[in-house]
């Protein structure tokens, strides 16, 4: 049932990090700084944020479990109630910002723009920001598991307070987020000094633009090659492996060998049990590729945090975009394969638990060249 | 032929009632106008976000973004119920001898005539209230239920428990059902006055959009919905309520989502308001239908009937409001 209002939809950006992490300091100069835009912020508490004229609303994070049986489909109750509030007023400002408490998960206050109706009519997640302290980001790994949620379902990682560590420190918190999140895109910067126009208005789950901005998808180079979670033969045991060790997960890099070994990788990257999955194939066939994932994600959902894709199928000219949080999956037609461009089609899933040999078997066998 | 008297209004309008035989609309912005001898402004909230009729009294009562809680009565004159610095408060509720509830986070406040306040802890947020028609009792939804308090008393509140998130609640006039809306496209409904082991839960599902709007007609023999292209309207009057009965869909048009519902005050007649800001008048009985308004800027988000029946006031998201002479 149609939407009678044809408001353009109002962008809404969420601001995850732990405590500490500059937060508060991102959202002041959002709030101040003169780049002709009205923000609404919703907040967990007011802090020492904003000027009387702000629109700051301060909500209870409140999860809700949708009751239809899946676990993974939860929303933010709160989110709702204020967006529908303040949605009523929309020449008040231009976005919404949500700002996460440090332990937040991040995944309920986004599934809440694509699972409730209301919200989803009148607002679009626009990005997941997370705020790292490049100080603390090894400790925070150790002791939670928030904080790794946090960067793996980000669309931006700002890596903050650079200034306090070395560089050679600094080098391995980029490591630590590229392996835990290769689709991120990382900046790293003191006092929150990142580049507003890095962090808002991103369109990252927009089906249109999410990967029209980022026309290196999953064609990392060479060099920012970081060592995944279970690289190391040497490391400790994680009790969710049910493969071998011995089986390398270089996911995002199918031209690479895998005969290196890092022993001085950063001890940190033992802390990490979120993984990705690359994959990379020719041209599919729909009629194999549509249900196969619809199976991936039902079976995994609970275990996938996030998924992007650039699909290409056999006799059709346009890419195919897919995105996807948990069991939520999207996914439409982008633009026209240009001249010259590579029709291949390429699939990265973020998550824990997951089963990369069979993902990979059964991904590649919705090619159409295979029988 | 019903005429109607057509009044615009600057933004969204959140609620529309009589006091007597003057319409109230109250905006978003925080405006209320009532249409008396010409049209006069209260500036009742820096931001409103509920407004509703007091059962128990000729006023209306609001909850705004600057965290205040109001009495508006019959002439515009505003008094201050309460006050929360920095919270929205988003549910309002008016109980027997002058009480209101209001709820900001987890906590339901009644505030008694005389002042006395009283609080009740929840264990999730507070997302809608509503008194009981007899005794000085509330009934608070929020996640996984609705938790009854005697206003009065220390005694623990009785738990009505049903897994998900309650949005909305409302006691039939009779006092004998509990009915909740949910984030679900559903209604839970719970039978007050049954006896031990006996079942109480009513489940009414199947509908295509959440329900926000719900009315019961005079008697309390049904309880009309919105949430889809038609008015849902269950019945009430057996036992059981409407276990194991279907209900009747009135008003039924094709994909346009019926957002508003409201009974005439004294017939089973109910006027039913649409996404596209058309209503219709529809009698229970023989599902005749009527057109009351033709379809105009916005979804309809209120209606309120005078208390003779003749007058329907409405209000919608785009502002375009009016007042409908049926009588005409």
């Amino acid at each position: 049932m149609a939407d009678t209002a044809p408001h353009k939809p109002i962008p809404v950006t969420v601001l995850t990090g732990y405590l500490g992490a500059g937060k508060t300091t991102l959202l002041n100069r959002i709030l101040s700084e003169s780049h002709g835009k009205k923000y609404a912020v919703i907040v967990n508490e007011f802090g020492e944020i904003g000027i009387d004229n702000d629109l700051i609303v301060e909500s209870d994070e409140e999860i809700y479990e949708m009751n239809n049986g899946c676990v993974c489909c939860t929303v933010r109750g709160d989110l709702i109630r204020v967006v529908e509030g303040l949605m009523r007023r929309p020449g008040r400002f231009d976005g919404i910002i949500v700002e996460t408490t440090g332990l937040a998960d991040p995944v309920p206050v986004a599934q809440t723009f694509f699972m409730d109706d209301d919200v989803r009519s009148k607002t679009e997640l626009d990005a997941v920001v997370a705020l790292v302290d490049a100080k603390h980001l090894p400790l925070r790994l150790k002791d939670s598991r928030e904080a790794e949620d946090q960067i793996a379902f980000a669309d931006v990682v700002v890596v903050n307070k650079t200034d306090l560590v070395t560089p050679e420190e600094l080098a391995t918190i980029e490591e630590i987020v590229r392996a835990i999140n290769p689709t991120a895109r990382i900046y790293k910067t003191t006092r929150s000094g990142v580049d507003l126009a890095r962090v808002l208005d991103q369109g990252a789950f927009n089906l249109e633009r999410a990967l029209e901005n980022d026309p290196h998808f999953l064609e990392h180079g060479h060099e920012d090659h970081v060592c995944g979670p279970d690289c190391d033969h040497h490391h400790h045991d994680h009790d969710h492996h049910d493969h071998d060790h011995h089986h390398h997960d270089h996911d995002h890099h199918h031209d690479h060998g895998h005969d290196h070994h890092h022993h001085a990788a950063p001890s940190a990257i033992h802390d990490v049990t979120v993984k990705s999955i690359s994959l990379r194939g020719g041209e599919m066939n729909p009629d194999r590729f549509f249900p196969w994932i619809q199976k991936v994600t039902q079976t995994d959902g609970p275990n996938i945090l996030r998924l992007k894709g650039i699909i290409a199928f056999k006799g059709d000219e346009e890419r195919y975009v897919v995105q996807g949080v948990h069991m939520i999956i999207e996914g439409d037609h982008q633009r026209p394969w240009k001249d010259g461009e590579k029709r291949e089609s390429r699939l990265v899933f973020i998550g824990r638990d997951l089963d990369r040999e069979k993902i990979e078997k059964s991904f590649l066998a919705c090619q159409a060249d295979q029988t | 032929m019903p005429t109607v008297a057509p009044l615009d209004l600057e933004g969204h309008v959140v609620a529309v009632h009589f006091l007597g035989d003057t319409p109230f609309f109250a905006t978003a912005a925080g405006e209320i106008r009532r249409l008396d001898g010409g049209e006069k402004v209260t500036e009742a909230h820096n931001g409103l976000l509920t407004c509703i009729k007091d059962p128990f009294s000729a006023s209306l009562l609001t909850g705004g973004e600057d965290g205040r809680v109001m009495r508006i009565a019959a002439d515009g004159s505003t008094t201050q119920i309460a006050d929360a610095p920095r919270k929205w408060i988003n549910v309002v509720a008016g109980g027997p001898q002058g009480a209101v509830a209001y709820a900001h986070g987890k906590s339901s406040v009644v505030v008694l005539a005389d002042g006395t306040v009283k609080e009740f802890a929840e264990e999730r947020t507070v997302e809608a209230l509503a008194f009981a028609p007899k005794g000085l009792r509330i009934a608070a939804a929020r996640y996984n239920g609705v938790s009854l308090h005697w206003v009065n008393t220390q005694l623990p509140a009785a738990d009505l428990d049903w897994k998900g998130a309650h949005t909305g609640v409302t006691f039939s006039p009779d006092g004998r059902f509990l009915v909740t809306t949910m984030q679900e496209n559903a209604l839970h409904g719970w039978k007050l006055d049954g006896k031990a082991g006996e079942a109480r839960h009513m489940r009414m599902t199947g509908y295509p959009a959440k329900v926000k709007s719900y009315s019961w007609s005079p008697k309390g023999k049904w309880l009309a919905t919105s949430g889809a292209p038609a008015a849902i309207v269950w019945p009430f009057s057996a036992k059981d309520g409407p276990m194991g009965k279907a209900p009747l869909e009135l008003g039924t048009r094709a994909n346009i989502l019926a957002t508003c519902v409201a009974f005439h005050p004294v017939e089973e007649v109910l006027a039913i308001g649409f996404i596209d800001g058309m209503i219709l008048g529809v009698r229970v009985g023989d599902g005749k239908e009527a057109l009351l308004r033709r379809p105009g800027k916005g979804a309809i988000t209120s209606m309120s009937w005078s208390g003779n029946g003749k007058l329907v006031a409405f209000g919608s998201e785009a502002g375009d409001c009016g007042v409908i002479d049926i009588s005409a």
